[in-house]
């Protein structure tokens, strides 16, 4: 198991992506999708990245997924692990896999979403445990 | 080639240094580019009063261009600041082709420099490229530095096509070998594949030997026209197509099995008029071992999935392999420059289409040969570039 948790740097919100890190404070998981395309997509943005519409609005994500890829950083003060998870709702997103054993972990695992705190009272950040 | 203009033989690259310099604890960015750029205007024969037009990329010390053609006290009527990471020199070489072409300018000089190395530059810790970049606050709190996100398409490639550590280390063989010869590498001991795979392990799966050194240094290049290039005394290195694109996360459509090689590559082939069997020689982007692993594949020298494959047994040693790469030692042996490999794999392409490689490693009879690179993060966001030239 790991040892010390790696300390989250605070992200750097703006103005189109505020209400994500607002639901983030509350516990909850929002993604972005299209109601011109009908798609999902990630990360959030104002625009959709699949057809260009602004018609994109925020969904309550299950947060559930699985591993796409994954490194686990060895030559750092605490070891973590980087990786793209592939979520139920379709878009990959690059996140962390924590809670976990690092030598076991591995590509196709299904994960699930959790919360965690970052530095300097910024809000949650997501990543990913094991399920 | 759908109609239009074409850069193929527009323009020649008449000038190549590489800074001989490793560590530059002595010297400031701003002197490793212009040191460079008078070392390549003295290859082609040419005065700093020649140049009209300047590249650069964000290695550049400055705002775009304009500090270092200050610094250099060039007057100019074309500049260029493109930045898409390392690859920008070798895209680099392709804008100043089609400047020329549009008689924007007669003679480009493109430079690089940095001093990684004597700052204590890592590529295994994170840092931001634009805090106002949208991907930053995604991202950055992960932790992705430079070798985690490479190794992420490390360990999709293996997971998807049983692509094995062995296989990536005989990239690092490849390179260690030719590494032997060049007097200014900063590795030149050859490794064996259970050397890099015995390394320590930096981010699953890379191994310490499966990254490119940092170092300090620098490169520059001149273009010129082709009647400017035939008056000067050295051999006529032609540009003869190239190929330039990016890749993301596509919306959250990721797949980390291939680069923009595979629209960059099949461009400047089209462009060329040639295909990769034609190529004698490549040097191609070795940030790491996946790295080339994956370029191989997107520039169709083989099939997808199979780069692990090829590059084994010695397949890309001059000599040996079907594919001499890297001639120089590469990213993974001989040099780095400010992070930044593009200019170094243009630089070797032109001394071995010159005849001028270390006679241990020249690939016979080398009349066309191509560089290509990858800039920016393979696993998350990158540009690619690919040039191919010809020995006239």
């Amino acid at each position: 198991m790991a040892g010390k948790e790696r300390a989250i740097p605070a992200p750097l919100t703006n103005p189109e992506t505020e209400p994500f890190w607002e639901a983030a404070r509350q516990g909850k998981f929002l993604i972005k999708a299209c109601t011109a395309c009908g798609k999902a997509h990630w990360y959030p943005r104002a625009i959709c990245p699949h057809c260009g519409s602004d018609r994109t609005e925020w969904r309550e994500s299950a947060g559930k997924g699985v591993i796409y890829s994954l490194s686990v950083m060895k030559r750092a003060p605490e070891i973590y692990a980087v990786a793209y998870v592939t979520l139920d709702d379709g878009p990959t997103m690059m996140t962390n896999i924590v809670d976990c054993d690092y030598d076991k972990i591995a590509i196709g695992q299904r994960v699930a979403v959790t919360f965690r705190p970052t530095q300097g009272d910024g809000p949650p950040y997501p990543q990913f445990r094991p399920a | 080639m759908s109609g239009g203009m074409s850069i193929k033989g527009k323009a020649y690259i008449a000038g190549a240094y590489e800074h001989p310099t490793r560590l530059a604890k002595d010297k400031s960015v701003a002197q490793l580019h212009a040191e460079a750029a008078m070392g390549a205007l003295a290859d082609a024969g040419l005065s700093r009063k020649d140049v009209d037009g300047y590249f650069c990329a964000g290695d550049a010390p400055g705002l775009g261009p304009l500090a270092m053609a200050d610094y250099m006290n060039l007057t100019l009527r074309h500049l260029d600041s493109t930045d898409m990471g390392g690859c920008s020199y070798i895209a680099h070489v392709a804008h100043a082709a089609e400047a020329i072409a549009a008689g924007k300018c007669n003679v480009a000089l493109i430079t690089l420099a940095g001093r990684p190395r004597s700052e204590g530059h890592s590529g295994a810790v994170p840092r931001i490229r634009g805090a106002d970049a949208p991907d930053t606050q995604w991202e950055f709190p992960t932790g992705v530095a430079t070798v985690n996100a490479y190794a992420m398409c490390a360990a999709r490639h293996m997971y998807q096509f049983g692509t094995t550590s062995e296989q990536l280390a005989w990239v690092k063989v490849a390179a260690s070998h030719h590494a032997q010869h060049n007097p200014h590498a900063m590795l030149r001991d050859v490794v064996t594949v259970e050397q890099v795979v015995n390394s320590p392990l930096i981010a699953t799966p890379l191994h310490r030997l499966d990254c490119c050194v940092v170092s300090d240094g620098g490169g520059a290049l001149i273009v010129t026209r082709p009647e400017i290039a035939k008056s000067l005394k050295r051999p006529l290195v032609k540009v003869l197509g190239a190929g330039e694109s990016m890749k993301g996360q596509m919306g959250g459509d990721v797949d980390l099995t291939y680069s923009a090689g595979v629209r960059s590559g099949p461009a400047a082939f089209a462009e060329a008029g040639v295909k990769p069997a034609d190529i004698k020689y490549a040097s191609i982007y070795d940030s790491f071992t996946i790295t080339v692993v994956i370029q191989i594949e997107d520039l169709g020298f083989c099939e997808k999935g199979q780069g692990g494959r090829f590059v084994a047994d010695g397949n890309l040693i001059s000599g040996v392999g079907k594919l001499p790469f890297n001639t120089d030692g590469g990213g993974l042996c001989n040099n780095h420059p400010a992070n930044r490999g593009g200019i170094t794999k243009v630089i070797e392409a032109v001394r071995q289409l010159r005849g001028e490689a270390h006679p241990a490693v020249q690939v016979k009879n080398c009349d066309i040969a191509l560089a290509h690179g990858t800039g920016g993060l393979l696993g998350s966001r990158h540009g690619g570039a690919t040039l191919i030239m010809e020995r006239e």
